[in-house]
């Protein structure tokens, strides 16, 4: 995913062409410290969150010993407020919650995206119209309009991903357009557009391969918000309900413990800590290897 | 220009409003329904309607809202069936109090940070502020919240983990209360900060001005102070204001996690509530809020921009 973008495929002549994954396995090895950490921690994660049924003890609403034990030989982590397995919970909360905050991120890049595309292509009265929507939708806090419209559509998972999508989708829509109007003034651009192709052929062929190193540094950024945000709604009791093993709301159910200086409850805020961390740091590496510009913001 | 710029803000907070307003015709069923519960009689539900005003037209009940809210009368809450302006006034004010002791030392502690970042690039000090504050950023709040609660509250027993803050506290107390929320807010908008301060200097020290009075042998203060700093108000302002507006967001966990009485807290509980009046009432003073920092920071930029000043 990373390689081919800092500079053309093999400009020597003579050095045999190595394949794509290759190139990609060598770019990881060179990498900064920060970055390969990034790279681990996502593949921990995901690992976790495929295999969560075979990797826990116990299932992830079984009620298995007493209430609040301390950590032990049974229980490793000890069990929360209903006598649920702490780490089973801590493990299938990478599945919940990751997957929860990735599906919702797709579907925003799905939205925004497309309607970026389009706004950057018919610059009319559509990209007028949706430039306009987008502008008054930010000019309303994320959290505040998220938990406003949670309010009147009520709280479920289907009802958590579209809100937070849409209302991220209008960022990414920003992005998306602004790196697509670079490419649309372009004279390839113009020359297949005479050339009379389709508008999925525009979009597909000629746009988005020119724009998706910004787009992947930006779906990096916007995971780490969505699921920041997700993990901040459920932790107000207002997004993933239980009994779903969720990080958020798990800090929430077992806070009391906290008072008695017990670090359980933080756990999952750790988890949630670790990841946006190594997304945030591979973004990072990836913006500082795919554009020229160092610092820019 | 600024006077545009105004006009835009004043419009955008209208178009909010009515975007606020309208949410609630989106309810499924209505107030009255939801308030009475299914058991009740249609001649209940429609006295209620009728009490609530719902019977009109939405367009009547919008300009009436208006009107109400420029008298500083904000509805009723379906709560509790009080008056949400007597609600809002206290836990605005703690909400405020809050949120500007956090910005009253991370606004001044990120400028000099960041500034510092930035001249000190690609030092040891540069890479762990990069490190350190890419950590502040993503951890959640609530990380943060209960980590200074178990150190320095159930640890060290220096401050109160709960805040519990009334009309009699006195201000010492009130600091001393609000220190753990406001560290917790702080750690995420100074990290914050710190990075786009650190971004934005460096971008002004690469142009060619710079160069220039670099060449001509100007000493390194004086660069910064004549010809980097009138440059810099602009984009160091819209850093703050976004950084306020991210405190105004939030401030909603942190008020939660210390159970501070505060207008965040009074949003959360009014949206698992279902209390709409309220919930509009606290997302139009957040949402008038972010518009306001934001027209500020553009005001700022015109202003301190002598091209934008005096267009040809």
């Amino acid at each position: 995913m990373t390689a081919q973008d800092a500079t053309p495929l093999d400009p020597q002549i003579g050095r045999p062409r190595s394949t794509r994954l290759q190139g990609v396995f060598r770019e990881i090895l060179k990498a900064p410290i920060t970055a390969k950490f990034g790279i681990l921690v996502i593949l921990v994660y995901g690992f976790v969150a495929i295999f969560a049924p075979v990797l826990t003890p116990y299932a992830e609403t079984e009620i298995v010993g007493p209430q609040f034990d301390v950590w032990g030989e049974q229980f490793i982590l000890g069990t929360d407020g209903l006598g649920r397995d702490m780490l089973t919970r801590l493990l299938f909360g990478a599945r919940n919650t990751v997957g929860i905050a990735f599906i919702t991120t797709v579907l925003a890049f799905v939205i925004g995206g497309l309607t970026g595309l389009f706004a950057a292509i018919y610059s009319g009265w559509f990209d007028q119209l949706a430039s306009r929507v987008v502008d008054v939708l930010m000019a309303i806090p994320q959290l505040i309009f998220a938990l406003m419209l949670l309010t009147i559509f009520g709280t479920s998972i289907p009802t958590l991903i579209i809100v937070i999508a849409t209302l991220d989708a209008t960022r990414i829509f920003r992005v998306t357009r602004a790196v697509s109007l670079n490419v649309v003034v372009l004279d390839y651009f113009e020359a297949a557009r005479l050339r009379g192709e389709r508008m999925f052929w525009l979009c597909i062929r000629e746009i988005l391969p020119n724009i998706m190193a910004p787009l992947m540094a930006e779906f990096g950024l916007r995971f780490c918000f969505v699921f920041l945000m997700i993990a901040a709604l459920s932790f107000l009791g207002l997004g993933i309900q239980p009994p779903t093993a969720d990080w958020g709301s798990m800090v929430r159910e077992n806070a009391v413990l906290i008072t008695y200086g017990d670090i359980t409850p933080i756990l999952p805020a750790i988890a949630i800590a670790i990841l946006t961390l190594g997304v945030n740091f591979l973004v990072d590496w990836f913006l500082h290897k795919s554009s020229g510009l160092k610092d820019g913001h | 220009m600024v006077l545009q710029r105004f006009g835009l803000g004043l419009l955008t907070l209208f178009v909010v409003s009515i975007i606020i307003f309208i949410g609630v015709e989106f309810l499924p069923g209505d107030i009255a329904e939801a308030l009475l519960g299914q058991g009740a009689s249609p001649e209940n539900v429609a006295a209620l309607r009728h009490e609530l005003g719902l019977d009109r037209p939405a367009h009547i009940r919008y300009i009436d809202w208006w009107a109400g809210v420029m008298e500083g009368d904000l509805g009723t809450s379906l709560a509790n069936r009080r008056d949400i302006a007597g609600l809002i006034t206290m836990r605005l004010s703690n909400t405020l109090f809050l949120a500007l002791t956090a910005a009253a030392i991370s606004v001044p502690l990120a400028l000099i940070l960041g500034v510092l970042a930035a001249l000190y690039r690609n030092s040891i000090y540069d890479r762990s502020v990069n490190v350190v504050t890419l950590g502040a950023v993503s951890a959640p709040e609530f990380l943060t919240a209960y980590v200074l609660i178990l150190y320095f509250s159930v640890k060290l027993g220096w401050f109160p983990s709960l805040s519990n803050i009334d009309a009699n506290t006195s201000f010492i107390d009130k600091l001393h209360q609000v220190t753990l929320p406001a560290v917790t807010l702080m750690a995420v908008i100074l990290a914050y900060m710190m990075r786009m301060v650190r971004a934005s200097i460096i971008n002004l020290l690469a142009s060619a001005y710079i160069e220039m009075a670099h060449l001509k042998g100007m000493p390194k203060l004086r660069v910064i102070v004549k010809h980097a700093l009138p440059n810099a108000w602009a984009p160091i302002a819209n850093i703050i204001a976004i950084s306020l507006a991210y405190l105004v967001v939030g401030v909603v966990v942190v008020e939660v996690v210390f159970i501070y009485p505060g207008l965040g807290q009074l949003m959360v509980d009014s949206v698992s509530n279902r209390d709409i009046p309220v919930v509009q009432a606290c997302a139009m003073i957040f949402a008038g809020t972010y518009i306001l920092l934001n027209l500020t920071a553009d005001i700022v930029s015109i202003c301190t921009n002598p091209r934008l000043l005096h267009p040809k």
